[in-house]
């Protein structure tokens, strides 16, 4: 929210819309070293991210994109068809720049974190336990945490040996976009829960009364789950327990990180009520959490038809010529023609809508437009074309 | 009526009790499950549209209030061709922590250890942090409804249910409960009922329809998602294609179009003709707009025809240009029906 300038290029002077993002501006710019586009699924956070990346690197800045899920045949013409957890040099980038591109692993990224913060046979104990196999692949909220983590290795590693300049990172397709930032909270509050203490807790002491509680608690659960359930979250937690006071350590360290003045979000949205809901949710949410917001992008809109004849119009015209088939050739095509351009202006008009709603509760915030391709993304011409279609050219 | 023409009562899935809807973010899954439940709730039949991912979607779409962890009736289903009188379609939102207490006071009495455990954060705890507790939780609740039994008394009983289900990554792992349950629970009544479950899930009860639209990802996804869950043993149901375009041009003239080919000087005369007066610049964007539109159709007809080649039922709903509201929901429902889906 406090960023030392405004991106906003010349046009945000408009009155009654949304000021245009200057995405060339925040790409160029020195200080900018994280961008995280962020937003619910099916918008084109990939894409968007990867075109962004692409883009920096090719206007001269050392760039490596961390993508979650990209389409198989964009990641094959990325060369990061390969799921190694390691940046890749993507060929075929112009200019002084630089492009790498990553796919996450979101199990062997955890796997990394507890190898590198436990003893051997420690690791060994937690990385064999169902409960860390289970929490590794499928708890959700890992996904992202594992984003975060990654995202902070990153960085880390550019900053030692100075490889790349500029971080662009893709999120996980999450059911809420405000996953991504309660993910690692999450996993805090796992840690301080009281049933955890309860289970750490030795039965002596002063504990004792609490134990007698935990002794109803932990009888129901053997009873419903069965008592090897019990033993082995037992051994698991007990396992873990030096390994998390790293994981907190370094949670802190990634929140500090996404709010820091070189971090950017981009907030990726389609024109549909419920995406543009949900960054309605996550531009407040990141207010709230004092994270520098750069501004919203609307993929997937529809090009405004040329010329000025209304939906109701086209539909008349084309019923008229329907009525008077067979006066020419051209008349089946002409009618088609029409219903075509009605059917997009009443998409445009509610898109449009959909849009100024967005932008007049939320009016400070840049927004870049990008209108819908016809045909799918996979390499990296398609990715210049969303580049230029995001910076407006 | 032709003897050609639909019977109305014939559904490609009559033994179907359970309709697990799935698809990718952004394919239009909620929408498409709750003009399913619309579309099953005729004839006086009663449904229950669930959903797990705690985000009131059905609410928004049906223009009630938040749903609670109970059953509300909120749609009168769909008026069936034959002017037959509809049925209800009810709704659920599933929230993992008010399903386990239901579960554990339904099975276990477990009154004071129940309260206990809440107090303890051990329901926090299961529903929020231990793996794959959520989903047992969600499907258990899931099953219950379909299943009714003798504990649940003065229930209703639906001819079907509909999941609003997590997206197509997710779903196999979802329904997948003995696995994850028998994971970590590996005796006891869970492991038991996680069984009971997996026979319901994996029956000619239930059926798994995907949602996708005609772009490249989500069909890819979809064609992964059918592998996976006939790996599972888990049923196949259709493939309902979403957000198709209209064809308001000709196969014949698509090609034309897309070379920029069209008769611009027929174009432009049938225009005048009907009073249509925006000079070049109109016909110009008129003929823009068919080519971007055929370049679009032809992409989606290599993505209908990978559809195809997956080799289950498919069933296509048209984009409405104005978005969906109750009424376009009632008109997916329709067409579904007419489709022989419900």
């Amino acid at each position: 929210m406090s960023r030392p300038h405004h991106r906003v290029g010349p046009l945000a002077a408009a009155p009654g819309s949304a000021p245009v993002l200057d995405v060339d501006a925040l790409l160029d710019d020195p200080q900018t070293g994280i961008i995280v586009c962020c937003g619910s699924g099916g918008v084109g956070k990939t894409t968007t991210s990867a075109a962004l990346a692409l883009r920096a690197a090719e206007r001269g800045r050392k760039v490596v994109v961390l993508t979650i899920d990209p389409a198989r045949r964009l990641a094959q013409s990325m060369g990061i068809a390969a799921l190694d957890n390691t940046p890749r040099p993507v060929e075929g980038v112009q200019g002084e720049g630089s492009l790498d591109a990553m796919m996450l692993d979101m199990k062997r990224t955890f796997d990394e974190v507890v190898e590198g913060q436990a003893s051997p046979e420690k690791a060994q104990q937690i990385l064999e336990n169902p409960f860390y196999v289970a929490l590794s692949s499928s708890f959700a909220g890992t996904q992202e945490y594992m984003a975060m983590e990654k995202l902070g290795q990153l960085r880390r590693d550019a900053q030692r040996d100075g490889t790349y300049d500029l971080i662009v990172v893709d999120t996980p397709p999450s059911r809420s976009a405000l996953d991504f930032l309660d993910a690692p909270d999450r996993l805090s509050s796992f840690l301080d829960g009281r049933f955890v203490k309860l289970l750490l807790a030795p039965a002596r002491g002063p504990a004792r009364l609490m134990t007698a509680g935990l002794g109803i608690v932990t009888s129901a659960l053997s009873k419903v789950l069965g008592g090897a359930f019990l033993r082995d979250l037992q051994t698991f937690i007990a396992a873990i327990d030096t390994v998390f006071g790293g994981f907190r350590v370094r949670a802190q360290q990634t929140y500090a990180l996404l709010q820091a003045p070189g971090t950017a979000f981009l907030v990726v949205a389609a024109p549909e009520p419920d995406a543009l809901r949900e960054a309605a949710y996550f531009v407040e949410r990141l207010g709230e959490e004092q994270m520098p917001l750069a501004g919203l992008v609307v993929n997937r809109a529809s090009r405004a038809p040329l010329g000025d004849l209304s939906a109701d119009e086209a539909m008349a015209a084309s019923a008229r010529l329907k009525r008077e088939s067979g006066v020419s050739e051209t008349a089946p095509v002409t009618a088609g023609l029409l219903r075509l351009h009605a059917d997009r202006a009443r998409i445009v008009e509610r898109e449009a809508a959909l849009r100024e709603r967005f932008a007049a509760a939320h009016p400070s915030i840049a927004t870049a437009v990008v209108p819908a391709l016809a045909g799918d993304v996979h390499d990296l011409d398609g990715l210049r074309v969303v580049g230029a279609l995001l910076a407006g050219d | 009526m032709s003897l050609l023409s639909r019977v109305v009562d014939v559904s490609d899935w009559p033994r179907v009790r359970l309709h697990v809807v799935t698809g990718k973010g952004g394919t239009g899954k909620s929408t498409v499950a709750a003009a399913l439940a619309l579309a099953l709730a005729s004839h006086g039949k009663n449904v229950l549209l669930c959903e797990v991912e705690g985000r009131q979607g059905i609410a928004r779409m049906f223009d009630v209030d938040p749903l609670p962890f109970e059953e509300r009736r909120i749609a009168a289903g769909l008026t069936g061709e034959d002017g037959a009188s509809p049925g209800a379609v009810h709704a659920l939102h599933i929230d993992p922590e008010a399903a386990l207490l239901e579960y554990l006071a339904l099975y276990y009495r477990l009154g004071r250890a129940g309260r206990a455990l809440d107090k303890f954060g051990v329901v926090e705890f299961a529903t929020t942090i231990a793996p794959g507790v959520r989903d047992v939780l969600l499907t258990g609740k899931i099953y219950e409804a379909v299943q009714r039994n003798a504990r649940n008394k003065g229930a209703i009983e639906y001819d079907a249910v509909v999941l609003d289900a997590p997206p197509t990554g997710r779903i196999t792992q979802f329904l997948n409960v003995s696995e994850v349950a028998g994971g970590l629970a590996k005796v006891g009544p869970i492991k038991n009922q996680s069984d009971t479950m997996m026979t319901l899930f994996r029956s000619p009860r239930t059926a798994i329809h995907f949602v996708t639209v005609l772009e490249e990802m989500p069909v890819q996804e979809t064609a992964d998602g059918i592998e996976e869950v006939r790996a599972a043993g888990l049923p196949v149901g259709g493939v309902v294609v979403n957000l198709t375009r209209p064809r308001d041009l000709r196969v014949k003239d698509l090609g034309v179009a897309r070379r920029g080919e069209l008769d611009r000087d027929g174009v432009a005369a049938d225009l005048a003709r009907v009073g249509v007066d925006g000079g070049d610049t109109m016909v110009d964007g008129l003929l823009h707009e068919a080519q971007e539109h055929a370049v679009r159709r032809a992409l989606e007809d290599s993505q209908r025809k990978l559809v195809k080649e997956l080799d289950v039922p498919s069933y296509e709903l048209s984009r409405l240009p104005q978005g969906v509201d109750l009424g376009g929901l009632y008109e997916l429902a329709a067409s579904l029906r007419q489709q022989g889906l419900a």
